[in-house]
């Protein structure tokens, strides 16, 4: 092999050693058919019948039964991991449940460094009590702020919604979309299928909804997905999150990682061994 | 056996009996406090280090938020973004002089790496080991360590293994002098002969960790203040902890000029200054450097509009009040030579990074947020006892091995 030969070898080589994670990321996610919940608000009536379901079937406390959880914007807790909330829109009031976004490259999975959370094959990003250490990079992460951490606890856990994913492996369908009142307002289903569901709403109803499915693109989308009649900043949604995953905005550093670990100590040898020859030259000892 | 080889065995225990024995005087005499017991430091570091303990007795039966203002909205705090993320880049010092000392040979730095050494050691065994209390869960800290649960693609995951792995490697380029304490030169050989391998180690370690602390931010994206916000972070902090941690270096050598006054040579004593305006000249390089590189990614991330704001005005104070207006002193300094002027610059320099740090782990983290966080009173004593119980380490060293001394007959 000539000089020419091996260079150009050694850069197809590289270049796909380099290339070789992503492509091999992008066949997974394609491959997987992940699970997910449609959530078309159009349809949610606010009965909260979801928030009882998730304490029940989670051993969480039942949640507060008067209406006037509804006075102001509430979030979720270590109590509580879903959350129905009441907007008031041009269009009148719009009920919104939110929890986990179970997104499909998540943040929090990518900066554990525990791998606690974790983004399982059925789709629901869970978190695992035995490996976790509590250091709550998680939630420093999270673009939707949803991991809870118990302050006041000396063995303290992390409350996220789990999307039910015990059930999910028993062919049930998480606890909160069995037990929705709403015609459909929750539809559990592969992530695919939701949006083509969401996409025929939206245009067999034109006018009914915004153009928009909130979690089809967002942060590299989400596990979730949300319809609405408003726009979805009305709703206490973030609109400058962007369609970049989460863990590319760490991807760049992360490559760069081995690339000084095999260049930079051989250069600083180098450079050790160079400046001892010129020192030899002017002092004998050493 | 044999009477002869009895006899012998016999003797050989009698010599290591003996020289236990002496050893372990040797010890109990060092472990005693040299000086006065009851000095107005030893009183007050003493206080604060008692209070310290019963609080954290409180946090870890109560849980975190029981003397932390930590909050759903603010999960890290004084303790994370003061103890670990600005303490670290102070102890930028060690890397920057191991890279002087032994891969440029730059002998006119030769007696104080090994105080800096120590002092980023220390630094790092206490400011990074201040993570630990800030940890929900500490006694699974050794997941990500023994292997069961390897978080890969952590940026925190790297940064925990690199301070591990960094705190050996300073121990080892640290340890002849231990050897030196005790009178092993064999093993003071051995060990010295590791010391370009460590360094190098070390120096590569720092690299990556430095800029890693910042990499930490690169997913608070949508939280950051859009003017602290950068995919640059990690190169801004890496930069920043090479002026950091020289600056650092040249108040602690001020400090311990005076403290320790008996314990350095005269020859040492008049290569100071020599020494403080060299550090000084790399500092206003880099930091002019850093200070570009920040007017560069300002115009790159066009933030124009937030810079006539309430938080424009605060950006505008760190970059130009606390890193472009010490620049400028350590030139004057430099041209005057005076060490004042030095000195006032280092001082502004480590204000600065306290505050560049502290915007970007709590103060511009989640500008937006209605309830903000500030730190307890309990907060900022643990921090206090962190630094207090450092510098008493510290001070039992410097006091017994040869850090600032050179122990004769056993020079380099």
């Amino acid at each position: 092999m000539d000089r020419k030969e091996f260079l150009i070898t050694a850069n197809i080589a590289l270049g796909a050693v380099l290339a070789g994670s992503k492509v091999r990321a992008a066949e997974v996610n394609e491959k997987r058919e992940l699970m997910g919940v449609l959530v078309d608000t159009t349809r949610c009536m606010g009965c909260r019948s979801c928030e009882y379901a998730c304490a029940e079937a989670n051993g969480l406390p039942e949640p507060e039964e008067d209406e006037s959880v509804f006075d102001n914007e509430r979030t979720q807790s270590e109590t509580q991991w879903s959350v129905v909330n009441r907007y008031e829109t041009d269009l009148g009031e719009v009920f919104v449940k939110k929890q986990c976004m179970h997104c499909m490259q998540p943040a929090c999975a990518t900066a554990c460094l525990t791998k606690a959370m974790y983004k399982s094959e059925e789709g629901p990003v869970i978190w695992r009590e035995k490996k976790c250490m509590g250091c709550r990079f998680c939630m420093i992460s999270c673009p939707f702020d949803i991991p809870k951490f118990e302050y006041h606890s000396a063995v303290p856990k992390l409350h996220k919604c789990q999307l039910c994913l015990d059930r999910i492996r028993n062919g049930e369908q998480p606890a909160c979309v069995e037990n929705c009142l709403g015609d459909e307002a929750l539809v559990f289903g592969k992530r695919s299928e939701l949006i083509e569901i969401a996409r025929k709403r939206i245009y067999g109803e034109l006018g009914n909804y915004v153009n928009h499915v909130y979690g089809e693109h967002e942060v590299g989308g989400t596990g979730m997905l949300y319809l609405a009649s408003v726009p979805f900043d009305k709703l206490g949604f973030r609109n400058d999150l962007g369609s970049e995953s989460y863990p590319a905005l760490t991807r760049q550093f992360l490559y760069t990682v081995p690339v000084v670990i095999t260049l930079l100590p051989p250069f600083l040898l180098a450079i050790s061994h160079a400046t001892k020859r010129e020192q030899g030259k002017e002092k004998s000892e050493e | 056996m044999n009477e002869k080889e009895v006899s012998v065995t016999g003797r050989r225990g009698e010599i290591v009996v003996k020289e236990l024995i002496k050893f372990s005087k040797f010890m109990i005499n060092e472990l005693k406090p040299k000086g006065r017991l009851l000095t107005p430091f030893n009183v007050i570091a003493g206080s604060i280090l008692i209070v310290a303990a019963i609080l954290l007795a409180i946090r870890f039966t109560k849980g975190l938020g029981s003397i932390t203002n930590l909050s759903q909205s603010y999960p890290w705090g004084l303790w994370i973004g003061f103890d670990v993320i600005t303490g670290v880049a102070f102890a930028g010092g060690a890397y920057v002089l191991t890279f002087l000392v032994y891969i440029l040979r730059m002998e006119k730095y030769h007696p104080i790496v090994r105080v800096t050494i120590l002092n980023g050691f220390l630094a790092y065994v206490f400011y990074a080991g201040a993570l630990l209390l800030d940890l929900g869960r500490p006694w699974n800290v050794i997941n990500p360590v023994i292997g069961n649960s390897f978080g890969v693609s952590s940026v925190l995951f790297l940064v925990a293994w690199h301070f591990m792995l960094y705190m050996t490697a300073e121990f080892i380029e640290f340890s002849p002098a231990i050897a030196e304490w005790l009178g092993w030169r064999r093993i003071r050989k051995l060990l010295a002969s590791l010391t370009l391998g460590a360094v190098i180690f070390g120096i590569t370690l720092s690299t990556l960790h430095q800029s890693g602390l910042g990499a930490l931010y690169l997913m608070t994206k949508g939280k950051l203040h859009p003017l602290w916000y950068t995919e640059f972070i990690p190169l801004l902090f890496f930069v920043s902890s090479i002026f950091a941690g020289l600056s650092m270096v040249i108040l602690e050598g001020t400090i311990s000029h005076k403290v320790f006054r008996n314990q350095i040579s005269s020859e040492h004593r008049d290569s100071h200054n020599g020494i403080v305006f060299g550090l000084a000249k790399i500092c206003a390089a880099t930091m002019f450097v850093y200070f570009f590189l920040k007017l560069l990614v300002f115009l790159h991330d066009q933030s124009w509009q937030f810079l006539f704001t309430p938080w424009g005005y605060w950006y505008l104070l760190e970059v130009i009040g606390f890193v472009l207006l010490p620049c400028m002193l350590f030139i004057h300094g430099l041209k005057r030579e005076s060490l004042l002027f030095v000195r006032i610059a280092a001082i502004l320099t480590l204000v600065g990074i306290v505050l560049n740090r502290l915007n970007i782990s709590i103060i511009a983290f989640k500008w937006y947020e209605p309830v903000r966080y500030y730190p307890t009173w309990m907060e900022i004593e643990v921090t206090l006892a962190v630094i207090v119980a450092e510098i008493i380490v510290f001070r039992w060293i410097v006091n017994r091995m040869p850090v600032l001394r050179e122990l004769p007959g056993m020079g380099e």
